[in-house]
C-alpha cells in the first residue's frame, strides 16, 4: 500500500499542475519549442479511442511553440519503437506521446533509456518509479467512473434491469468498465445485471453486430460497449429499439432515439498540461491520473433515452464522484462466489488495475 | 525463327556481351524501370490531390535510406519479411500456394515464448535456452505448415485454402493460451506469457540496432537458394512444380517433396516467430499477428519465389514501412497513402514481367526462360 | 436448455441471412471468374473499395441502391484492370490479386478517411418474420433483398453454364484454352468479361457491408471477409449453388461464437468464435479425399497445376 500512498501524492501534484495550466496558454510557452510526437495504434479518425486522443492533439496544434508530430496504424511490435525513434531523430521530437496500451513494455521503456533527453509519456497506469527511466511516465483517466455513470442513468432507464455489454477482451481496463456498469445500476435497481460477451478483438465489425443482436435476442434493453470504435454497436441496438450508453467519444447523434449517455475521455486536460510544462522547461508528472475529482472525464449529454429520474440519479453520481465517493465498496463477491472486494477501495487504488474477476450480476466469463 | 535472325543473334551472342551478363542486365533495368515508371504514376495521382510529388519522394528517401538511422530502421522491418517471404517462396517453387506463414509465425513464436518459461525458471544458461526457443519454434512452425502439404498429399485439400483456415486456428489457439493457462498475471491489461527477461533477450547485431533476425534470414536465403537451385531435392522440387505427371511418371516422391517443402516454409516463418519473441517482444502476446505472414506473400511473389532476391524485396518493404510514417508526419497524408503507392508499385512491377524475353536490347536468344 | 439451444439455433440463422451476403457475392463473383480459368486473390480489395464507395456515394447522394451500382462500378473498375494486366503474356494472375487487394484497399482507406463519421442512408430489409410474434425469430427474418438477389444470381449461374451458349465458353475457356482457341473463342476476351464482372459482384458484396449488415463505414468493416470468401470457391469446388450454402454455412457458423456466449456457454469463446474456420477445415478434410474435387477443378487454373 506505500506505493498506493506515493500514488495518490503523485496525483496531488497533478492537480496543481492543472490548476497551473489553467493560466492562458501563451504566457507558460516561449521559452522552449515543443515538438509532440504521437503514435496511435488504429486510424485515427476510428471514432472511438484513436480519435479521442486526436481531437485532443488538434487543439495544440493551433498554439504556437507547439509542432505536432503524429503517426497512425502503429502495431504494438518494433515498428512503434522505431515510429518514436524516427521523430526523434528525424523532427527533434522532444515529448512523445504513445497512446496504446502496448506500446509501453519493451518498446516505451527501452526508448527511455536510450534517449534520456526526450519525455515520453504512456496513456496507461504502468510507469513503476523504482524500476522505469525518469523520463517515461504514465497518464491514464480512469473511465470506469464515467462507466459507473452510465450504469447509474441506465439502471433508471431499462424497463427491465438488464443491460448488456459488448467487450473486447477480458482485461483489466474492460473488466473494471462492466463491474462499475454493473454497481452503478445496481445502485438504483438492486436486481439489475450485465450480460457481457467478448468479442476476441478491438475491431471486428460483423461480430460486434452479431454480438450486439444475441445480448437483445437474449432480453437485454440497454446495450453499451468497451470496443475501439463504437459506431456498430450503437447503430445496431438503435435499430433493434433499445436504448444505449457510449463509450470513447459521443455517439448521441447515432442513436437519437434510445442514446442514454456515455462515457468520455478528456485526454485534452492532460495534453494541455504536458505542452505547458515542457514549453516552461518543467518536467510533466511521472504519473498522471485521474478521473472525475480532476476534470479527465465527462459523461455524454443525456438523449432522449434518458428518464428524468436517470438524470437526476446520473448527475448525483458524477458530483459524488468529483468528491472522490469509492466506487468499489465491500464487500462483493465475484460471480464464482469468492470475495474479491473486501473493504472500501479508493477508485485509485492499485489493486483495482488488477482485476481480473467479474462481479456477482454479471453473466459472463473471462476465460 | 528465321534463319536471317538466328544468324544475327549468334553474331551478338559471338561478339557482344555474354548471356549471363545480359540476363543480369535485363534482371536488373526492368524492374528499375518499373520502380520509375510507377514513380511517375503515383506523382500524377499526387498532383490530382494536390500533394507536391518532389516533396513526397525525398521524404520517401530521407524515410528509408536517408541516414545511418533510417537504413537501420528499413532493414530490421525488413528482417520477419525475409523469413515470411521464403516461407512463401519455398512451396511456390513445387507449385503450392500455400499462404500458412502467418499462422506458423504465430503459432511458432508462442511455442517458444511458452517453453521458455520453465527454462527461465529454473535459470537454464541463455544459449541453451534461446536454442531450444529457437528449435521449439522452428519445430512447431514446420510441422504446423507441414500438415498442410500432408493434408495435400495425403487427402487432396486444397493448400491454399487449409493453410488460410489454419492460419486463424492458430491465431485462435495463441489467444486462448495467452489469455487463459499461460497468462502472466502481471501482464495486466495485455494477456502475454511470462516475459523470459532482458537477460534472455537476443540481442542487436553489434555496432547497429538491428536484431539477429535479419542476418539469419539473410543466411538462410542463401542456403535455400542453394537447396532450391544447386542440389538434386531443388531439381526434383522445381520440376514437380512444373508439371506433377511428369514428375510422378519419373517416379519422384511427390507426397515427400511437397510435404518437405511446407516443412521448410513453416520452419522459415516459425523462426520469425522465435525472433519476434526473443528479439523483440521477449514474451507471445497478440502482437505477434502483425500481418508478416501475409506480407510475405508478396514479397516472394515481387522475388519471383528467388529466394536470393527476396532479401532486397524484404529491404524495399522495409523502407516503404519507415518511410511512410515520415510521409504521415511531415506531409501531414494518412497511412493508406503507402498502401496506396504500394499497390501501384507492385501492379507496375508485375506488369514489367511482361517484357522479359521482349526488349531486342536484351535478346541473345528468342525465349528467356526466367525460372 | 431447450430455450438456450433453440436460442442458438435461431442466432445461427439470423447469422447465416445477415452475415453471409458478403460471401455470396464474393464467392459466386471469383466462381464466375474462375470457371474462365483465371483466378483473382484481390477481390478483398473490390470489397473493401465497394463498401467505401457505396456508403460514400449513399451519404453525398442520398440513395443507397445508387451506392450499390456505385459499389459495383469501383469493383468492375478494380476486375477490369486485373483483368487487363493479366491478357498480357507472363504476368502471374495470382500475384497481380494479391497487388490488387493492397491497391483496393489503400484506394478505399485513403479515400474513405471522410465518411467514417457520418450517417449514410442504408438498404431496407425486407421483414418476413413479423408474424412469429418472436422478437428474435422476425429479426433473424429480417433480410435485405440482396440476399435474394445473390441466391437468384446462383441459380442463375448454375444454369447458365450448363444451358447457354455464354456459360459453355466460359467453361471451355477454363478447362482448355486450346480447344477454346480451336472454337475460335477469344480465351483473352472470355478471361477479361469474367474476371471484370467478378470484381463488379464483389464490389456489390462491400455495399452490403457498409449498407446493411453491420451498416457502417471504418477501416476494420471486412477483415479479410474477402480473402476467405475466395477460399471459399474452392471449398464450394467451383459449383454456384454450392457456393450459396458455403456462405450460408460461414455466417451461421459466424453465429455460434456470439450466441453461446449469449446463453450461458462463456468459456473457451475463442475457439467458438474460431468456428466458421474450425468447421470448414474438417468438413474439407472429411469431404477432400472423395475424388470428386479433383474433377470439378477448371484446368486451366494456375491454383491448381
Amino acid at each position: 500500500m506505500t506505493f498506493s500512498l506515493s500514488r495518490r501524492s503523485l496525483l496531488r501534484a497533478g492537480a496543481a499542475g492543472l490548476a497551473a495550466s489553467a493560466l492562458p496558454l501563451g504566457l507558460a510557452r516561449a521559452q522552449t519549442n515543443v515538438i509532440l510526437g504521437i503514435v496511435y495504434v488504429g486510424p485515427k479518425d476510428d471514432f472511438g479511442w484513436n480519435q479521442a486522443h486526436a481531437v485532443s492533439v488538434e487543439a495544440l496544434k493551433a498554439v504556437s511553440g507547439i509542432t505536432v508530430v503524429e503517426e497512425e496504424n502503429v502495431p504494438e511490435t518494433d515498428a512503434v519503437a522505431k515510429s518514436m525513434e524516427s521523430m526523434i531523430n528525424l523532427d527533434g521530437a522532444n515529448l512523445i506521446l504513445a497512446t496504446s496500451f502496448g506500446y509501453y513494455n519493451p518498446f516505451v521503456v527501452d526508448l527511455a533509456k536510450k534517449y534520456p533527453d526526450v519525455t515520453f509519456r504512456h496513456a496507461a497506469p504502468l510507469w513503476n518509479k523504482d524500476s522505469d527511466p525518469a523520463n517515461a511516465g504514465s497518464y491514464f483517466p480512469y473511465l470506469n467512473q464515467a462507466h459507473y455513470v452510465d450504469g447509474v442513468a441506465a439502471g433508471l432507464s431499462s424497463p427491465t434491469g438488464k443491460i448488456g455489454f459488448v467487450a473486447a477482451k477480458p482485461i483489466p481496463s474492460v473488466l473494471s468498465n462492466i463491474n462499475s456498469v454493473l454497481l452503478g445500476a445496481r445502485s438504483v435497481n438492486p436486481n439489475a445485471t450485465v450480460q457481457v460477451i467478448f468479442t476476441g478483438e478491438w475491431s471486428l465489425p460483423v461480430r460486434e453486430a452479431e454480438a450486439t443482436n444475441a445480448l437483445v435476442d437474449a432480453g437485454c434493453d440497454v446495450i453499451t460497449c468497451h470496443v475501439d470504435s463504437p459506431k456498430v454497436v450503437i447503430e445496431t441496438a438503435e435499430a433493434r429499439g433499445v436504448k444505449t450508453c457510449g463509450h470513447n467519444a459521443s455517439q448521441a447523434t447515432l442513436a437519437p432515439k434510445g442514446f442514454i449517455t456515455g462515457a468520455e475521455y478528456k485526454w485534452e486536460t492532460i495534453y494541455k498540461q504536458y505542452a505547458d510544462e515542457v514549453a516552461a522547461g518543467q518536467t510533466p508528472p511521472n504519473f498522471l491520473v485521474g478521473g472525475y475529482n480532476n476534470d479527465m472525464l465527462r459523461n455524454t449529454a443525456y438523449g432522449a433515452g434518458a428518464t428524468p429520474e436517470a438524470i437526476k440519479a446520473a448527475d448525483a453520481a458524477i458530483e459524488a464522484l468529483k468528491g472522490g465517493a469509492p466506487i468499489y465498496k465491500g464487500t462483493l463477491k465475484d460471480n464464482q462466489g469468492n470475495v474479491v472486494v473486501d473493504k472500501d477501495y479508493d477508485n485509485y487504488d492499485p489493486y483495482l488495475d488488477g482485476m481480473n474477476w467479474l462481479l456477482e450480476g454479471v453473466q459472463g466469463s473471462i476465460t | 525463327m528465321t534463319a536471317e535472325t538466328a544468324d544475327a543473334i549468334s553474331t551478338r551472342a559471338s561478339q557482344g556481351p555474354s548471356l549471363q551478363v545480359l540476363r543480369l542486365a535485363e534482371a536488373i533495368t526492368i524492374p528499375a524501370l518499373a520502380v520509375v515508371a510507377s514513380a511517375v504514376l503515383f506523382s500524377l495521382f499526387l498532383l490530382v490531390i494536390g500533394k507536391d510529388p518532389l516533396t513526397f519522394f525525398s521524404l520517401v528517401w530521407t524515410g528509408g535510406f536517408g541516414s545511418s538511422f533510417s537504413i537501420q530502421n528499413s532493414l530490421q522491418r525488413a528482417a520477419p519479411l525475409i523469413l515470411t517471404g521464403l516461407a512463401f517462396a519455398i512451396p511456390a517453387r513445387i507449385g503450392l500456394t500455400m499462404i500458412g506463414g502467418e499462422g506458423a509465425l504465430v503459432l511458432g513464436g508462442f511455442t517458444s515464448a511458452a517453453i521458455a518459461i520453465p527454462l527461465v525458471g529454473g535459470g537454464a544458461p541463455v544459449p541453451l535456452t534461446l536454442l531450444i526457443m529457437a528449435v521449439t519454434g522452428v519445430v512447431t512452425g514446420g510441422l504446423w505448415v507441414g500438415f498442410t502439404g500432408w493434408l495435400k498429399y495425403a487427402r487432396g485439400v486444397n493448400e491454399t485454402i487449409a493453410s488460410l483456415l489454419l492460419s486463424y486456428i492458430a491465431i485462435a489457439t495463441m489467444n486462448f493460451f495467452v489469455e487463459g493457462a499461460l497468462r502472466d498475471p502481471a501482464s495486466a491489461n495485455k494477456p502475454s506469457t511470462m516475459p523470459i527477461g532482458d537477460a534472455y533477450r537476443i540481442g542487436s547485431i553489434p555496432g547497429t540496432d538491428i536484431h539477429w533476425g535479419f542476418a539469419t534470414g539473410i543466411l538462410l536465403a542463401v542456403v535455400l537458394w542453394v537447396l532450391m537451385s544447386r542440389t538434386t531435392f531443388g531439381f526434383a522440387a522445381r520440376m514437380t512444380g512444373g508439371n506433377i505427371r511428369a514428375a510422378k511418371a519419373q517416379g519422384l516422391p511427390v507426397g515427400w517433396l511437397m510435404v518437405t517443402c511446407c516443412t521448410i516454409a513453416g520452419a522459415c516463418a516459425g523462426l520469425a516467430g522465435f525472433f519476434e519473441v526473443a528479439a523483440i517482444h521477449g514474451q507471445a502476446n497478440a502482437s505477434l499477428v502483425a500481418g508478416y505472414g501475409f506480407t510475405g506473400i508478396l514479397v516472394a511473389f515481387l522475388a519471383r519465389q528467388n529466394p536470393l532476391a527476396v532479401v532486397p524485396v524484404a529491404i524495399l518493404f522495409g523502407a516503404l514501412a519507415a518511410a511512410g510514417g515520415v510521409i504521415q508526419r511531415r506531409m501531414g497524408m494518412p497511412d493508406a497513402t503507402m498502401l496506396v503507392l504500394q499497390g501501384m508499385l507492385f501492379v507496375v512491377l508485375l506488369v514489367s514481367d511482361t517484357f522479359y524475353g521482349r526488349l531486342k536490347f536484351f535478346q541473345v536468344k528468342a525465349t528467356g526462360d526466367r525460372t | 436448455m431447450d430455450s438456450a439451444v433453440l436460442t442458438v439455433l435461431i442466432a445461427m440463422l439470423g447469422g447465416a441471412i445477415r452475415v453471409s451476403t458478403p460471401f455470396m457475392f464474393v464467392a459466386l463473383g471469383e466462381t464466375l471468374t474462375e470457371k474462365s480459368g483465371r483466378i483473382n486473390l484481390g477481390l478483398e480489395g473490390n470489397l473493401v473499395l465497394g463498401a467505401m464507395v457505396a456508403y460514400a456515394i449513399s451519404y453525398l447522394n442520398g440513395s443507397p441502391w445508387l451506392g450499390v451500382l456505385a459499389a459495383g462500378g469501383s469493383g468492375l473498375f478494380l476486375g477490369a484492370l486485373h483483368g487487363y494486366i493479366c491478357k498480357l503474356p507472363k504476368v502471374n494472375d495470382i500475384a497481380v490479386g494479391i497487388a490488387m487487394m493492397s491497391f483496393g484497399t489503400g484506394l478505399a482507406f485513403f479515400f474513405g478517411k471522410p465518411f467514417i463519421q457520418p450517417q449514410a442512408p442504408h438498404l431496407d430489409s425486407i421483414p418476413l418474420g413479423d408474424w412469429t410474434g418472436n422478437s428474435a425469430l422476425a429479426q433473424a427474418l429480417q433480410v435485405n433483398p440482396l440476399f435474394f438477389v445473390g441466391i437468384a444470381l446462383a441459380v442463375f449461374m448454375w444454369w447458365a453454364f450448363r444451358n447457354t451458349r455464354w456459360g459453355l465458353i466460359v467453361r471451355m475457356t477454363g478447362d482448355s484454352a486450346a480447344s477454346a482457341k480451336a472454337m475460335g473463342v477469344s480465351v483473352e476476351l472470355i478471361r477479361f468479361l469474367a474476371t471484370s464482372a467478378g470484381g463488379f459482384l464483389a464490389g456489390i458484396g462491400g455495399a452490403f457491408l457498409s449498407l446493411y449488415y453491420p451498416g457502417i463505414w471504418n477501416q476494420g468493416l471486412s477483415s479479410g471477409q474477402g480473402l476467405m470468401a475466395v477460399a471459399l470457391v474452392i471449398f464450394a469446388r467451383w459449383d454456384p449453388i454450392r457456393a450459396i450454402f458455403a456462405a450460408l454455412f460461414f455466417g451461421a457458423a459466424g453465429a455460434i461464437g456470439p450466441s453461446l456466449q449469449a446463453v450461458g456457454v462463456t468459456q473457451g469463446y475463442y475457439f467458438f468464435n474460431a468456428a466458421p474456420y474450425i468447421l470448414t477445415l474438417i468438413i474439407m478434410i472429411i469431404s477432400a479425399g472423395s475424388k470428386a474435387a479433383a474433377r470439378d477443378v477448371p484446368g486451366e487454373l494456375s491454383i491448381t497445376k
